[in-house]
């Protein structure tokens, strides 16, 4: 759904989403980086359980809720991706008793 | 700890001063403006901003640009580096990264009024950061364009498309549908097209019926410089893709994702096998931070939104907090610019950094030159109104409210059960609840309500909305300096939310 210019793949980094390796261009945001890798849906809802996926891609609509290293309700499209980052899909509502304690 | 991007000038939240002249909230053209000018007259100043890097969304990624992005995205992109060099070199700090979530009132310890106190956010840390005067430059969002079917994964905002062509040089590629209205979602098709995309369709919403309105402005708009921009950007789109027009009803199919668009013209229903499909019809103030500070909003009948009300200087009505920029009503980038000098003009009488008559002195040239590139948006708010159709959901079964998911026939169907208001429509509801806390659904709450009212959007109002304007994790929230009681009663109650949603 997306390709990369190819004057814009810069240096490669590699994280994981829902278990499957994905590379990404370093400074790619976590939701830029898995339209790219042409996924579409990042979360379910809490109301009906329905798919979602990036909407907005600036911050305002929280359309792309993923779990970031097990920390839920990132705005994937304000994270950048690091190397060895484990992205997850965002199912329903966000629990706090499945967040690590720091 | 500083990053390459904002050279010395880019700060942490840990390194941040505890008080400053002037914080700018948002670093697009009228914040980088607004900071440059300030901190130039002397005022310790800090720019806050959510994305990594400078620009704004308008300048996204702009110091990262290079030649091929200055080809795919042109010329009025490139404007915004010398915008962005300027700012990083004015002494103004930086914070990149970084999201503001409050301002509230500081008091001294007699409980005098000595400015605001602005909540700021970034790397896992909160701080609050106290301030004489704000100046927030947060500009604009994508209008919601609420059809059946735009929460399928795979139907976007144009300016998602432009953002990701800007930051990660994405392209869409498959079946691309565009659809909507208004100069930004011709701007875009002409990008992707230059940048090597192949758009299946461009379906434009505009109704025939908005010639007749804007035809009044036309002779001004035809002596404005986006005449020559317009013209260029129309040539491009109409001879690479199907244009198809007068569109007056769309939705996009799945099932669980976009599939298929589907569309009204002339009376015959149309569709289109697509994989991706960007809507816009234009964009609104982004007008959640000046809501929840109070400031005093009137309804704009020409740009259909909600705008502060501000002064020459773009002061609201709650001193000490200006808006420049889209913010404070749509009017460009240009415009946004030249904006932020004023209003940073304005900030630095108020600190007395400068006389009244001087402030007058620097701020003639800038108000020319405002009046110069504003020229003709009469004619384009006119001729790119969108239409009822698109704004107020003519399918009963749309999607209004996409976080919570309540559909417009459930909002009407609260209006006549007593919810004659958004605030009332949230208690009924839970719509403007969730995690967007109305971006996506207040325009479109406010204007079914008063159709179904029969009243004014102005008499409807909007969503009262609540600081944190933006998510905090509940250990950011319980760091930050506070009295004990206050402490231990927000984390009981947080606790006894949590319990009670976990059973």
């Amino acid at each position: 759904m997306f390709r990369r210019a190819p004057d814009r793949i810069r240096d490669q980094v590699t994280f994981t989403f829902d278990g499957m390796p994905i590379s990404a261009s370093a400074g790619d945001s976590v939701a830029a980086a898995l339209l790219a890798a042409g996924i579409r849906a990042c979360r379910t809802t809490p109301v009906s359980g329905a798919p979602r996926g990036p909407y907005c891609m600036m911050g305002v609509c929280f359309e792309c809720l993923v779990r970031i290293d097990g920390v839920g309700n990132r705005q994937g499209c304000l994270v950048p991706v690091q190397e060895g980052m484990t992205v997850e899909t965002q199912k329903g509502s966000h629990f706090l008793s499945a967040e690590p304690a720091q | 700890m500083t990053t390459t991007m904002g050279g010395e000038a880019a700060h942490t939240v840990k390194d941040l001063a505890d008080a400053y002249d002037v914080i700018v909230i948002g670093a697009g053209p009228a914040g980088l403006s607004a900071a440059t000018a300030v901190s130039t007259l002397g005022a310790r100043t800090l720019l806050i901003d959510e994305n990594q890097t400078p620009g704004g969304q308008i300048y996204r990624s702009i110091l990262l640009a290079q030649t091929a992005d200055r080809q795919r995205l042109g010329e009025d992109y490139w404007q915004g580096r010398e915008i962005a060099e300027t700012f990083l070199h004015s002494g103004a700090q930086y914070a990149p990264a970084t999201t503001a979530w409050s301002i509230g009132p500081a008091n001294d310890e007699g409980g005098g009024f000595i400015g605001h106190e602005v909540g700021v956010s970034g790397s896992g840390t909160a701080r609050l950061i106290r301030t004489r005067q704000v100046v927030l430059a947060t500009g604009a969002l994508e209008r919601p364009f609420p059809i059946p079917g735009w929460t399928l994964p795979g139907v976007m905002t144009a300016g998602a498309a432009q953002i990701v062509l800007k930051t990660s040089g994405l392209i869409p590629e498959g079946r691309v549908v565009i659809a909507g209205s208004g100069p930004l979602l011709y701007l875009l098709a002409a990008q992707l097209i230059e940048a090597g995309a192949t758009v299946a369709a461009v379906l434009d919403t505009m109704p025939r019926s908005n010639w007749l309105k804007a035809l009044r402005h036309l002779p001004v708009f035809l002596t404005s410089a986006y005449v020559a921009k317009g013209l260029r950007l129309l040539r491009t789109m109409q001879r690479r893709t199907k244009v198809v027009r007068w569109v007056s009803a769309m939705s996009a199919e799945g099932p669980g994702e976009m599939k298929e668009v589907v569309w009204t013209a002339g009376g015959q229903e149309h569709r289109l096998p697509a994989d991706l499909l960007l809507l816009h019809q234009g964009v609104v103030p982004n007008v959640n931070f000046s809501n929840a500070a109070g400031c005093r909003h009137v309804w704009d009948e020409t740009q259909l939104a909600f705008r502060p009300q501000v002064d020459e200087w773009y002061e609201t009505s709650v001193p000490g907090i200006a808006i420049a920029g889209d913010g404070a009503g749509i009017r460009g980038a240009e415009a946004a610019a030249l904006q932020g000098k004023l209003a940073g003009l304005g900030c630095a009488a108020r600190l007395a950094l400068i006389g009244g008559e001087d402030r007058d002195r620097r701020a003639s040239s800038l108000k020319v030159q405002l009046t110069k590139v504003t020229r003709g948006r009469e004619f384009l708010d006119a001729l790119y109104r969108p239409s009822k159709a698109f704004r107020v959901p003519q399918n009963p079964e749309t999607i209004v409210c996409r976080c919570e998911e309540i559909s417009a026939t459930q909002i009407r169907a609260s209006v006549s059960a007593g919810a004659i208001g958004p605030n009332q429509m949230k208690v009924f509801l839970r719509s403007g609840m969730g995690p967007c806390q109305g971006r996506l659904c207040g325009p479109t709450v406010t204007e079914l309500i008063a159709d179904e009212r029969g009243v004014s959007p102005d008499k409807v109002g909007y969503y009262r909305l609540r600081f944190p304007i933006k998510p905090l994790r509940l250990r950011e929230l319980a760091s930050l300096p506070q009295s004990d009681a206050a402490k231990v009663a927000v984390l009981a109650d947080l606790a006894d939310t949590h319990h009670s949603k976990v059973n």
